[in-house]
């Protein structure tokens, strides 16, 4: 998704790195990066490390950072919104209406990567740190021991040990049933389906279970739809 | 064999022992296996130290031996371990997180690329950088 812009921007000092939150390892992730191609660094993140670290919930989410290495923007959605909650789930497809908020969604975020990666701090969508700060989602406690239970998971499957490592899989999803980081890997680790993809009854159960609510804040971006939660600032 | 695991990585220690709740390395191992060493003023991690509880040093010191897991419990850290006690977790406290976070300074990693090559966000510094995340799932 990112590679047009970033061949477009090859000239500034701006790069992507995406990180593939993939337990399975390069060889999973390896078709969808020669299907992409992409001239930018794609990471191999097995343990979801970048997810802790950055307090991420789900893919996409990015963060921005400056050329001095500080958060411009913490973690956000990139690209995923509660629009595709309207997906059929049998085809995948999006309704007309859901669509057209999707294209609105995406070319929103997309303009704002891109004024970005050409201004730095001069963007509008570049935060100050008080604003930084404000858009933080800071972890818990429950938080802290669910990627703790995950990683321990995680690598005593690795080492053979798929009985005991899937408990502590599931306990990280209980600990923190809002992220499809953790309760999508594990259902991936534990069956690999035939698309590949980690959406079962119970995950569309847990998604129904949202009700009216929002899985995501928006981004706080100008022209983000408001119909999927932007609000204007004052 | 003994693994534990950090934020600092994956070490295999074969002098850890461990018993119930509690995981006991001598204390020349501590450095290699968790990032800290033993000082006269505490357990150190480069200029942090942190003293340890009076009233309770045999909880945390025994024989040469440092009981990591219970130092970890102290400092508000999540432990973890397996069933045979072979395999320790020990973690991070959601205020290391947060404090790093409210810092702004975007935390520091080294992953592979496809081909095994490691690279860290540190190298990318002087580029404004779009962290992104993706997952075939």
């Amino acid at each position: 998704m990112w590679q047009a812009l970033y061949a477009e921007l090859a000239q500034e000092d701006f790069i992507v790195i995406a990180v593939a939150e993939e337990s399975r390892g390069a060889e999973t992730a390896r078709e969808w990066i020669e299907l992409a191609r992409p001239t930018y660094p794609v990471l191999i993140d097995r343990e979801h490390h970048v997810a802790d670290l950055y307090n991420m919930v789900n893919v996409p989410q990015a963060v921005w950072i400056d050329e001095q290495g500080r958060i411009v923007r913490p973690s956000e959605t990139a690209g995923s919104h509660d629009a595709w909650r309207s997906r059929d789930r049998a085809s995948g497809t999006l309704p007309e209406s859901a669509l057209a908020l999707a294209a609105q969604a995406k070319r929103t975020y997309v303009e704002a990567v891109r004024d970005w990666a050409q201004h730095g701090a001069r963007s509008r969508h570049a935060f100050t740190p008080e604003q930084a700060r404000a858009h933080l989602a800071l972890p818990d406690d429950k938080v802290a021991l669910a990627n703790a239970h995950f990683r321990l998971g995680y690598h005593l499957r690795a080492a053979g040990n798929v009985t005991e490592g899937d408990v502590h899989l599931q306990l990280a999803a209980d600990l923190r049933p809002d992220s499809w980081n953790i309760y999508r890997q594990a259902m991936n680790l534990r069956e690999l389906g035939p698309t590949g993809l980690a959406a079962d009854d119970d995950f569309f159960a847990r998604v129904d279970a949202l009700g009216s609510g929002r899985y995501y804040p928006p981004p706080d971006l100008e022209g983000f739809p408001t119909e999927l939660g932007f609000a204007p600032r004052e | 064999m003994t693994t534990i695991l950090t934020d600092a990585g994956v070490s295999s220690v074969d002098t850890a022992r461990a018993a119930g709740e509690d995981l006991w390395l001598p204390a020349a191992d501590l450095p290699r296996a968790s990032g800290w060493t033993l000082k006269p003023e505490g357990l150190c991690q480069g200029e942090m130290c942190v003293p340890l509880p009076r009233a309770a040093t045999e909880r945390y010191l025994a024989d040469g031996a440092v009981n990591l897991a219970a130092f970890w419990r102290l400092l508000g850290r999540p432990v973890l371990h397996d069933t045979s006690g072979s395999t320790w977790m020990l973690g991070a406290a959601a205020s290391d997180r947060g404090r790093a976070l409210c810092t702004l300074e975007a935390p520091d990693f080294t992953l592979p690329d496809i081909d095994g090559n490691l690279h860290s966000l540190s190298d990318y510094r002087g580029k404004r950088v779009f962290l992104t995340t993706w997952s075939s799932w």
